[in-house]
Formats: C-alpha cells, structure tokens, sequence
C-alpha cells in the first residue's frame, strides 16, 4: 500500500514534470544488470541529465535469466525501450538481424572504441556496428601477497617462473597453490584455457586466423595450452574434481590457497572478503621479452531500438555512453568491469588498477570460442569446457582433444572443411 | 417404456479433472509430439516430417549423446531397483514388526527425505561430500577408512552411481510407505493359519507376505522406471545442465533440457528438444505397456 502511494507520487510528479517542460523526452533502458539498479540511478543517470536538460532516463532492469527471453517477447509485442543492453555475440546479433536492434556505424562516438571492442557487436563481416561497447572482464591471476612475501616467492612473468613458484607453494605445505577446480567446468575452459591461450595463439592473431580457416584447433598453438593445464592438475588443492566455484572461491578469500585463476569480475567480491593484500599478475609467456597477450572479453554493450520514438535522445544517450565521463563513473563503480573505451580511465581500486595497466602493455584478444565459432552443434565453447577439464585431469592426450574439437567444429563449420 | 435418463452428473463431476488434465498435461504432451516435426530454417517453422528424428538417430553427434544418456538412464533405474526396492521392502517388513519400539519415529525420520526439494538434496548431499568442507571424509578418517574417500562426484566412473545412490537415500521412503501400507492390510488370520501350519519368522515372510504384496511392488517398480526416466533435477542441481564430469551423468532429462533451452553460447531448439521429449514419450510409454501387458496381467492375485 505504501509502495502504491509512493509509485502514484512519483507519477504524479513524474505528470508534472512532463507537463512543464512540454519537450522533455524520456529514454527507458532495457537491461538484465539488475544488481546495478542504485548506481544507475544514484549515479549515472543523474550525471547524464545535469549534461542534458530536456531527456530523462529510466532504467528498467529484468532478471538475468530471464532476460533475453523477456526482450524478445517486449521486442516483438512493440513495447520494449529506446535503450537496449547488448549481450556480446550471437544473442545480440539475432535481434540485429531481426532489426530490432538500429546500426550505429554512423555514429561518431563509436571512433572512441578499438575494433576488439567493438567486435562483439558487429556482423560477420564487420560492417555494421549495433551497440556501443560498455564494459569487458579481463583474466589473469590473483595472488594472496602475504603468502607469496612469507614465502619469499617473486611474482611469475614467464611460465618456467610460474611453475616454479607453484613448486615452492607445494614444497611449502601451508598453502593449495591453486583454487580450481573441475566440477562446474566453465572455470576450466574461462580461467584456465582461454586464460592462458593466447600467449600461444598470439590473441587476435590466432582468433581470426581460426575463424577464417587458415588455423585448425589441431595447430601446435591451440594444443599447447592443454598440455600447460595438463600441468596444472598437481597444483590444485586434494580433491579437485569435485570442487565447485564457490569453493574455489572460498578457499582463496580464507587465505588457503595463494593463486586463484580469476576473472576480473572477483574484485569487488573478494574486496569485501578478504584480509590479506591481493595482488594480480598476467598470463605468464613462454620466454622473457615475448609480447604478452591478455584476454580482455567484451561483455555489455549497450544498442538503440528501431522502433524508439525519439533516435535523437537516443543516440545523444548512446554518445554520451562512448565518452570518458561515462567510462569513469561505470568503472569506478563497478571495479572489475572496465569500461572499453580507448582514452584510459583513472580507476580507484588498486586491484583494479593493476589488471586495466595491462592493456598497455599487452595486446588485447577476447575469448577464442565466443565469435562466431560456438553457433552450430556441437558448441564448440560448451566443448571447450569439456576439453579443458579432461586436459587438467590428464584423462584425454592434448593431441586427442585438439582433434576432437576440430572434428566437431569441421563438422558443421565451412571455413574449417 | 421410460427413455434413459441422461446422466449429467458424471459429466459435471468429471468435467473438472479432465478439463484440468487436458490443459496442463494432454495438450501440452501432443503439442510437444507436433513441435518435434517442425524445424526452423530461416526465421521461418517448417514442417520437416521425421528429420528431427533422423538426425538424433542417424547423425554419430546427436546418436552419440543420446544413447550415452539412455545408457546412463538405465544404470540409474538399475541401481534404484537394485537398492531403493529391496531396502524399501526390507524396512516395512522391518516396522511392521509388532514388537518394534519407536517405529513411527523411525517411520517419519526415513520418510522425511522424500518431502525435501531436489534443489536442497541436491546442494546438501554436495556439501556432505565435498572434499573440502564435506564431513565425509572426516568421518571415514575418524573409522581409519580415509584412504577409501575420493572426490565421488568429480569423478567419472563414481559420479552417477554416487547420485543415483543420494536419490535412493532421498526415495526409499516411497516403497517402503507402500510396501508397509500393504503388508498392515494382511489379516492376521491368514498369519495365524501358516503358524500353526509351522511357517513362522522368516518363512512366513517369504512364504506368505511377500506373494501377497506383489502387486504392490509391481506398482513400485513402474512408478520407479516412470520416476527414473523422466529424473532430471537432481542431476541439474548437483551437476549443471552439462551434466558433468564429461557427460558421465547426462541423462535424458538434462540432454532434453540442454537443447530445448540451449546452455551458455549454445542456444535453443525447441524442435530437436522436442524431438528428445518424443523419444523419451516413447521409451516410458513402451516400458509401462510391456508391465501392463506382460506382467501385470499374469500377476497372481490372492483374494483376502
């Protein structure tokens, strides 16, 4: 009763305002980051109005399963938003060619983005751009920084540095070197695979050379990998196979285990988890010197609606998105999500900070399987899972999964035949 | 002569149950059947006839997976009729004893399990058994046992055989409710008359009780394949929609629910997902029918 007061209030002088300023446009954003909600509205969106008197913003988030499919029913029936969140890749594309979503090719703020940003939003070919790049994750690792100064242990750059540091972490007892484990497999494949991947298949190199046909996952660079995870398997705590995310989780932020293969989406978890000091280094490469790739994954982008009644607001909504004002306020807020534009963000967290320093010196590529690749059956990502598990366990040779994932993706994917 | 009177009121009392019935089961059924001859080539629903069926069958990726999970699907029926119903019957014959002090404690405590949700069964018995948190291993060690204890569900060759065995744990409690229900409804006379014929403990048991409970554990084994063949939660919530470690625990139920709804990149086909729900139709439908028709109705039946 009190929440249906409060709404009618808010109609009310949501009536009155609109009455005032007759020519007040209000944008309504589509989105599944529900758990954004506050920061929106104490945040971004009153940044965006003080900029521009005349539009308002509403964002109307819906739970993230069930997202996509509450789009596409808003979508057909005509009532969805002006704004849309983009999911990357294939979902988004759907609703592209479906025109429901409007090519922003045209659109001079999209010059701020790096064609790997901007890559999870485009056709095939790369001709038209449909949503401005938000936010992307970026792997590495997260270590526990007392452990490795109790330990005397220096911070790995090369993979023989790597591994011995593990040794030593091993040798030591007093910590799991590792928190991974097998049981969900998604960790396996995204924190492990596509984690350290691309210090072999040179990033985006190797990820269009994939996709084009003129590299098959049989090719020494996309095996390699399964042999260093086949390696991985004695560093993980007893009982691996069994052990699920959270667990993994747990075990790092108690301060058992002293690596944790990571996502940089963890940050501001673990902030609130632990009580020793973190710190983040990148993929180690094969030889001191080499150019070191990081998988710095696209993973919102944000599109306009055809059907929107006002493209004006909408896309002065969608520049404003593209600037770095935007990308501080999103990034400082969310840290762990960073924004994607090409002018650097200053970000608070150090954390944080250290992982976003790696795209300067780093090239950037994002996860091997998620263009393109995993649109037919058998999935190749959803096989890539699969594979990397059976490679960290040592049940299958690295030589047999490359074959098998490039009989399944021959299977049904042209270039590759 | 009076014309026979119409009876409205069977109509209107079944009216209700039917009416109920056809909307959230009948229609439902058949229009999944119907999905499953349709496919979608661009954009556009076209019906394809049998294709659906061809390529699960016929293609070695779709066939693959599909009798890896019917395989799976039988290993798990297997052990349910190997342990749940033998353990089930046992414990009525148990608690039926006359003697026996506490036996509606004990009744409750094993009945308990079947009114928990999957969800809950699922993520406690994952906990118990985790090789981190779990107190499984601590109390194999406390008996000297620990060189015995491996991550279960992590491992291939244990990981559906630990789960089938956390579903009978959770549905014992079913045949032996039934089990029970049957054996309280033997007269006493009957008893009464083997024991002055000599037959009693044991004997009388398996000379008399059990004959006479057949049918109900005829019932059982049905609603047990019925139950086993369409299992798919407790799977998803200990194992995820892949149905890992590499598929050991993929059952029909988790392969439908993988490409009806899609997982991850792989996205949806209600098509090929229907044609798994038709295929699994069929697999219950002629197992009921070889138990109605083979042996239900040669089951003999004792009149009390």
């Amino acid at each position: 009763m009190k929440r249906n007061i409060i709404s009618l209030a808010l109609a009310g002088t949501a009536l009155v305002a609109t009455t005032a300023y007759a020519e007040d446009v209000t944008l309504t954003i589509e989105s599944w980051r529900n758990d954004d909600l506050t920061l929106w509205q104490d945040k971004i969106i009153p940044a965006f109005e003080a900029e521009h008197p005349g539009i308002k913003v509403k964002f109307t988030p819906s739970a993230p399963a069930e997202y996509n499919a509450v789009l596409n029913s808003k979508l057909d029936a005509g009532s969805a938003g002006d704004l849309i969140t983009c999911r990357p890749f294939d979902a988004s594309l759907a609703l592209y060619d479906a025109g429901h979503l409007a090519d922003l090719g045209g659109m001079e703020a999209m010059g701020n983005f790096s064609d790997v940003a901007k890559s999870a939003w485009q056709t095939d070919d790369g001709s038209a751009s449909f949503c401005v790049p938000m936010a992307s994750v970026i792997h590495g690792f997260i270590y526990n920084k007392d452990a490795f100064a109790e330990l005397g242990i220096q911070v790995p750059n090369t993979e023989a540095e790597f591994f011995a540091a593990l040794d030593k972490i091993k040798e030591d007892g007093s910590y799991i070197p590792m928190a991974m484990g097998t049981n969900d497999q998604w960790e396996a494949a995204t924190m492990g695979y596509n984690n350290i991947g691309p210090n072999y298949w040179k990033g985006e190199e190797g990820r269009l050379a994939l996709i084009k046909g003129e590299q098959k996952l049989t090719d020494p660079q996309w095996v390699a990998p399964y042999a260093t995870l086949a390696k991985w398997g004695g560093y993980l705590g007893d009982g691996y196979e069994a052990q699920t995310y959270p667990d993994s989780q747990n075990l790092f932020t108690l301060g058992r285990a002293a690596v944790y293969p990571a996502g940089s989406w963890e940050i501001s978890g673990f902030n609130a988890l632990v009580d020793f000091e973190m710190g983040a280094f990148k993929p180690p490469v094969q030889n001191a010197g080499d150019t070191c790739y990081i998988s710095d994954h696209t993973d919102i982008g944000i599109g306009m609606n055809t059907k929107t009644a006002n493209p004006d607001a909408a896309k002065t909504f969608l520049s404003w998105v593209a600037s770095p004002e935007f990308a501080s306020i999103f990034g400082n807020a969310l840290p762990g999500f960073f924004p994607l534009s090409s002018t650097p963000v200053e970000l608070e967290d150090p954390l944080a900070k250290e992982i976003v320093g790696w795209r300067g010196e780093c090239e950037s590529t994002i996860r091997s399987t998620y263009q393109i690749l995993s649109r037919g059956t058998p999935n190749l990502e959803n096989d890539t899972w699969g594979a990397s598990v059976a490679a960290i366990k040592g049940t299958t040779s690295p030589e047999e999964l490359g074959q098998k994932l490039q009989d399944g993706l021959a299977s049904w994917y042209a270039p590759q035949q | 002569m009076q014309k026979p009177r119409i009876r409205w009121h069977i109509a209107v009392f079944l009216a209700p149950a039917v009416l109920v019935y056809t909307a959230v089961m009948i229609f439902p059924l058949f229009n999944t059947l119907r999905l499953s001859l349709f496919s979608k080539i661009d954009q556009e629903r076209v019906y394809v006839g049998l294709q659906n069926f061809q390529t699960l069958f016929g293609d070695p990726i779709w066939s693959e997976q599909f009798w890896n999970a019917l395989g799976n699907n039988f290993w798990f029926f297997l052990i349910h009729m190997l342990v749940q119903n033998p353990i089930g019957i046992a414990l009525a014959a148990v608690l039926s004893h006359p003697r026996l002090r506490f036996a509606a404690l004990y009744r409750s405590a094993i009945f308990i399990p079947t009114i928990l949700s999957f969800v809950i069964v699922g993520f406690a018995w994952k906990l118990i058994l985790s090789p981190i948190w779990g107190i499984a291993p601590g109390m194999l060690d406390a008996v000297g046992l620990k060189s015995l204890f491996a991550p279960w569900l992590g491992k291939e060759e244990y990981a559906l055989t630990t789960l089938a065995l956390i579903s009978v744990w959770q549905f014992v409690g079913i045949p032996m409710m039934l089990i029970y229900a049957a054996l309280l409804s033997i007269p006493e006379e009957v008893l009464e008359a083997g024991e002055i014929d000599g037959i009693t403990g044991m004997s009388a048991f398996w000379k008399i009780k059990l004959p006479l409970i057949l049918p109900s554990i005829g019932i059982i084994s049905i609603l047990t394949f019925v139950g086993n063949f369409n299992a798919f939660d407790l799977i998803y919530a200990a194992q995820g929609a892949l149905a890992g470690p590499d598929f050991s625990t993929d059952i029909l139920g988790t392969f439908m629910y993988r490409t009806f709804f899609g997982f991850q990149l792989q996205l949806g086909d209600p098509h090929m997902g229907s044609a798994i729900a038709g295929a699994m139709f069929a697999i219950i439908l002629v197992g009921v029918c070889i138990y109605l028709f083979g042996i239900q109705t040669r089951m003999r039946r004792y009149q009390l």
